[in-house]
């Protein structure tokens, strides 16, 4: 039991910060602070992508040791394009072209562009509260809900005095 | 027709079609920044939107010709499934036709509507994000990478936040509703990339057409059925499926009247086309889980969101809000006809999901129209404003009668297909509630009607205040386009036919 809980250590850590990250974006009042909150959240699916990616005993994937190319300008250097190219269509497991182990470089390219994604959701929501703040003099949702619900009492008294004149 | 038109295409754009129709709005959009000029910037997007309908008709007659093999095309030369593939078949190419046409006529109509609402300096960056937004919305119709869709779909939906808190200089509600947008849209997307990751992790592999190919022997795998799961919560919210909907009405009802009608029109049905793609092409009806999925989840929430929200639609005072609560309701057929699980259901949904694009398309540029001359959005405003604008109200009317479903409207069309369908089933009590549901929609619209056609101005008025003909031209388009496919069924009766069969279809990878 204890074994099958910490040899998965990471994937519990992930879920954790998952779920902090989900209720602080349901539960913070302050704008900034539910921001906070959906980027833990996106992160810890960026660490979940990177974990699929570990293969154990392997190293970055870059060629080294034994896969080393002897010299860059020889006729070697197609056949170990070559072999790159297939690590990434194989997935998780090396060709045996490959002596040494690496890890799967493709769910780190992925989390690179999800990466650029979540900065840009992130740049576009504080861009957003900056011009809330502006408007509305606050970023605490409940105050700004109570300022709307003024401006939605006042248009209808405007309207039955209107109405009734 | 649709060969004529494609017949202008060399053979050099018809192979390269399915990249240039993403890459150049994708190119226009820093144009128009650079530019910095708010009139040549709606030139481009109207230049860029009408290249890229050209296209969709070029890849519609390619797909009609190769009838049921899928167009496939490899980006950057690298073969799928290792590089990325853009992957056209009937399925998505009726979508992408609708997105082009729909973008190239609110491309028009905006103009006056834009000038008016959004400040002058603004304007070029409002066209450059709007020509991102619809990158975006063609990237996830055309994509055959399932991660590749989830970075459209962000592309799209960043460039939707942008755009709807723009409306703050016509009420600073807009803020509000983008943020909330914003953070529901990045939850759904990231719930799509765990569901995603998991589909990674149990097949080895992103292409969905290869994904398809290798998920039958693993189905029983709580790892696929965790990604159902997580890809059709994700997906839903994005689709503004009932009760993932409540970034919608706030979302409609405070930004500036062109985005809404992009919006209305668009920006939820790719994300339902995506969840089709995903339920019917990658994982497969086959699987016990989607079948008990499809009767114990998706049919109930489809059922109460056309209920429920046509009910709330009543209660509403704002025209906008109104129309988004009637538009989450038509979101709840379409997810009905998705889930009675046969080609009749989806063709019903699919061809709703057109129908309604049409429809809405309407309801949303006539107030648009208003909102320019009358400045306000509430219902009681409208008192005889028939009277006045009679071309902008007559088209509403139209718009109106089709979402009702009144014979001869494309509305009324869809609606028999969905009886149609549930009625196949057994499931008479299903279409029982469709047709309640359609006197719902009989009272809100009717209640608008009323106001607009047959209640008295305040002041008596002579004047005319008809929409800019720039805004009634677009509006009339789609008016006829209506009343067309009400009569003549049989051109999208094809495509969504074929769509149905391409997604009920096993497909094996070339």
């Amino acid at each position: 039991m204890v074994e099958f809980v910490l040899e998965r250590a990471n994937y519990w850590a992930i879920i954790g910060l998952m779920m902090v990250g989900l209720y602080i974006t349901f539960a913070a009042r302050n704008m900034i602070k539910r921001l906070v909150g959906l980027s833990l959240f996106q992160t810890s699916v960026f660490l979940f992508y990177v974990t699929l990616a570990v293969v154990a005993g392997g190293s970055a994937p870059i060629l080294y040791g034994k896969d080393y190319p002897k010299s860059e300008y020889t006729s070697e250097q197609s056949s170990v394009t070559e072999s790159e190219k297939d690590v990434s269509q194989n997935g998780k497991k090396a060709k045996p072209e490959l002596k040494e182990v690496y890890s799967n470089p493709l769910p780190h390219v992925l989390i690179l562009t999800a990466i650029v994604v979540g900065v840009a959701t992130l740049a576009a929501g504080l861009a957003i509260i900056v011009r809330l703040r502006e408007e509305y003099g606050t970023i605490e949702t409940d105050e700004v809900r109570a300022l709307d619900e003024a401006t939605i009492r006042a248009e209808s008294d405007a309207y039955a005095q209107e109405t009734q004149a | 027709m649709i060969s004529w038109i494609a017949s202008f295409a060399s053979v050099w754009l018809q192979t390269h079609a399915p990249a240039l129709i993403v890459a150049i709005p994708l190119i226009a959009a820093p144009l128009c920044v650079l530019i910095s000029n708010g009139r040549s910037a709606w030139i481009i997007s109207i230049v860029v939107t009408a290249i890229c309908s050209f296209f969709a008709v070029v890849l519609l007659d390619r797909v009609q010709e190769l009838e049921g093999v899928a167009i496939s095309y490899a980006l950057g030369g690298w073969k799928p499934p290792i590089g990325i593939e853009f992957r056209i078949d009937s399925l998505n190419v009726f979508i992408l036709l609708l997105v082009t046409v729909i973008g190239f006529l609110a491309s028009i109509f905006s103009w006056p509507s834009v000038r008016a609402e959004v400040r002058q300096e603004k304007l070029s960056l409002f066209y450059a994000t709007y020509l991102v937004c619809f990158t975006g919305l063609l990237g996830v119709s055309i994509t055959g990478d399932a991660f590749n869709l989830f970075v459209f779909l962000e592309i799209s939906s960043i460039a939707t936040y942008a755009l709807v808190a723009l409306g703050v200089s016509r009420d600073r509600r807009a803020l509000p509703a983008a943020f909330n947008y914003l953070l529901m849209g990045t939850i759904g997307a990231t719930f799509f990339v765990i569901g995603v990751g998991f589909l990674y992790a149990a097949t080895g592999t992103l292409n969905m057409a290869d994904i398809a190919a290798r998920l039958p022997a693993i189905a029983d795998k709580t790892t696929v059925q965790a990604a159902f799961a997580f890809i059709t919560v994700g997906l839903g919210i994005k689709a503004a499926m009932w009760p993932l909907h409540q970034w919608l009405p706030n979302a409609y009802a405070y930004s500036p009247s062109m985005v809404v009608v992009f919006l209305a029109a668009t920006a939820t049905k790719v994300a339902l086309y995506a969840l089709v793609r995903f339920l019917f092409s990658v994982f497969s009806l086959e699987f016990a889980f989607e079948g008990v999925s499809f009767g114990w989840i998706l049919m109930p929430l489809g059922i109460v969101a056309m209920m429920l929200c046509s009910f709330q639609a009543i209660f509403q005072a704002d025209i906008r809000r109104t129309l988004a609560y009637s538009s989450v309701a038509q979101v709840g057929y379409m997810i009905l006809g998705i889930s009675l699980g046969t080609t009749l259901g989806l063709g019903a949904g699919l061809l709703h999901l057109i129908n309604h694009a049409l429809m809405k398309g309407v309801l949303f540029m006539a107030v648009a129209g208003l909102v320019l001359k009358y400045h306000g959005m509430q219902i009681r405003d409208l008192a005889g404003v028939g009277r006045n604008a009679p071309w902008t109200m007559v088209a509403f009317a139209i718009g109106a009668l089709s979402l009702i479903g009144v014979p001869l409207t494309a509305g009324f069309q869809s609606k028999v297909a969905l009886l149609n369908a549930s009625l196949n089933q057994g499931l008479w009590w299903v279409a029982v509630l469709i047709v309640i549901s359609s006197f719902l929609a009989v009272i809100y619209m009717g209640r608008i009607l009323e106001m607009v056609f047959f209640r008295s101005a305040p002041e008596e008025s002579e004047v005319r205040n008809e929409a800019p003909i720039l805004i009634l031209i677009p509006i009339w388009i789609l008016a006829i386009a209506n009343i067309w496919f009400g009569i003549d069924v049989s051109f999208l009766h094809n495509l969504v036919r074929n769509a149905a069969d391409v997604a009920f279809s096993v497909e094996s990878l070339q």
